[in-house]
């Protein structure tokens, strides 16, 4: 598997997208035959996998707006993307 | 509590939360080009005449999404059958829903998938017979279809659309599941979903013909498990069990009337493919009530909810939230009884029956198909 590096540009893979469940008032992933919900961090880290913002941007966002320690979330964002990338949720270009 | 207590008002007991579906299997046309002998519909085939138009599918469409259904299948009979398939995707897009075509991918030309994608197609799941076109051609019962699903593959990846490939495992072709999903791999599937025959329509009818031998399935399921560990971060790989060989039933449709639905052609809505082979279910047409009333309503989708319709074994089971008590129409079509436990259970009576079944179709030394939607059994 690719490695993520500062300059990686993280999107969601083919056929997977982000939606809003009006009927059950949350954010789910939408991939072929799967539906994931997606709680407060996975979403808050989804919604940046856009394909224009690096990997080293989406780190320092998240540590700007949840005021922590970048370290800490270059760590569990790595860690999160992995994860994702291993089920062909996301890839990086 | 104390007889001295006193109480508020008798609360009613609170009616069991009937969760929305997530799913809907649409089966836009029972008509199809091929005529595979595995082919999961029903023998009587749905006839054009009497399939629900543009207008209502759109009108299914929207009362699923408002429901709760997040992803549509369009599936059949093969979907590219229908003329309005554009319409209907952008239907299907417009309401909200993840849309995924289930296709033979015969008629599926680079135009056409452009066409699909623009019309916000999500998802592709294109069904390969064999990895060797003359086995592949037999299997359809149709000649050339193998060279075309494999163009359509090309096609639909070159487009930047998902594509997953689906794969029916039978005794025809067990042999090479692995040049399958290597070939799922090549063609630049992300996913691919191998299915051993689920006997019922046309599968069960043809079971002698299609059925592996126990040696097959363990190599099988032995083959599957290396698969997934090579192909991991690769290559999503699926799999429908073979349960006459098993321990355990498949959890059916992840419960009765609990995650999805099918429509048929006509507009019957069914808790799942076979559900019309029980007999004494009343089933109700999207002509006549709103996706909504049937999810909640329709006596057909109420009457294998949850687990109170079950009898022992399964009622007093630690697996009954697990497995459902597996296929009500599996059921049916051994034990000759819908409540039943699905004898692929190895706690049913009819476990060894099942099993004895199995062993004498896979010793049938002929493959003879009687294939989908055609008159004459051929030779295969
Ligand atoms: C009934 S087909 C209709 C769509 C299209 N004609 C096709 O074959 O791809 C829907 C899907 O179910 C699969 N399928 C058909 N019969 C099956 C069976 N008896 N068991 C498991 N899967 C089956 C097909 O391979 C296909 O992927
Ligand atoms: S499984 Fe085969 S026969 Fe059945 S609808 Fe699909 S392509 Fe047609
Ligand atoms: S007895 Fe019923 S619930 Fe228990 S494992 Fe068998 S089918 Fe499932």
């Amino acid at each position: 598997m690719t490695d993520i590096t500062a300059e990686s540009r993280p999107r969601l893979a083919p056929g997977v997208r982000l939606h809003f469940d009006r009927a059950r008032d949350a954010w789910v992933l939408l991939a072929p035959e799967r539906v994931l919900e997606t709680e407060g961090p996975v979403q808050a880290v989804l919604s940046r996998c856009d394909g224009v913002r690096r990997f080293a941007d989406i780190v320092a966002e998240l540590a700007r707006d949840f005021a922590a320690d970048p370290a800490v979330i270059e760590t569990d964002v790595r860690e999160m993307l992995a994860d994702l990338m291993g089920k062909r949720l996301v890839v990086i270009a | 509590m104390s007889a001295g207590d006193t109480l508020a008002a008798p609360q009613p007991v609170a009616a069991p939360v009937i969760r929305a579906p997530l799913g809907l299997l649409a089966e836009l046309t029972h008509r199809c080009p091929l005529a595979c002998p595995y082919c999961s519909n029903p023998l009587a085939l749905e006839d054009r005449a009497g399939e629900l138009d543009t207008a209502a599918w759109t009108r299914v469409f929207n009362e699923a999404a408002e429901l709760g259904v997040l992803q549509t299948h369009l599936s059949g009979g093969e979907p590219l059958s229908r003329r309005d398939i554009l319409a209907l995707v952008a239907a299907a897009h417009d309401a909200g829903l993840y849309t995924n075509l289930i296709t033979s991918a015969i008629g599926l030309d680079a135009a056409r998938v452009a066409a699909l994608r623009d019309a916000g197609l999500d998802h592709v799941q294109i069904s390969l017979q064999d990895t060797v076109a003359g086995s592949a051609d037999v299997i359809a019962g149709y000649d050339g279809a193998h060279a075309r699903k494999l163009a359509a593959a090309a096609a639909v990846r070159d487009a930047g659309l998902a594509l997953t490939v689906n794969a029916v495992i039978h005794r025809a072709n067990i042999e090479r599941l692995e040049a399958m999903v290597d070939m799922a791999a090549a063609l630049g599937a992300g996913r691919v979903e191998v299915a051993h025959a689920q006997y019922y329509g046309w599968a069960l009818r043809n079971r002698a013909a299609l059925m592996p031998t126990r040696a097959q399935v363990e190599v099988a399921t032995a083959t599957l498990a290396r698969l997934r560990e090579s192909y991991d971060g690769r290559l999503v790989i699926d799999a429908v069990v073979p349960d006459y060989y098993a321990r355990y039933p498949k959890p059916c449709m992840g419960g009765w009337a609990s995650r999805s639905l099918n429509i048929t052609p006509s507009g019957r809505a069914l808790p799942c493919h076979a559900a019309e082979t029980i007999p004494g279910l009343e089933f109700w047409n999207v002509r006549d009530h709103s996706v909504r009333d049937i999810w909640l309503h329709a006596p057909s989708f109420n009457a294998f909810r949850g687990t109170d319709w079950m009898a022992e074994p399964c009622r007093s089971c630690a697996r009954r939230d697990v497995d459902f008590g597996g296929c009500r129409c599996q059921a049916l079509a051994i034990a000759g009884d819908a409540t039943a436990t699905d004898p692929a259970c190895a706690l049913s009576p009819l476990h060894d029956h099942l099993l004895a079944l199995a062993e004498a179709d896979a010793q049938t030394a002929e493959i003879r198909y009687a294939y989908r939607g055609r008159r004459e059994p051929a030779a295969g």
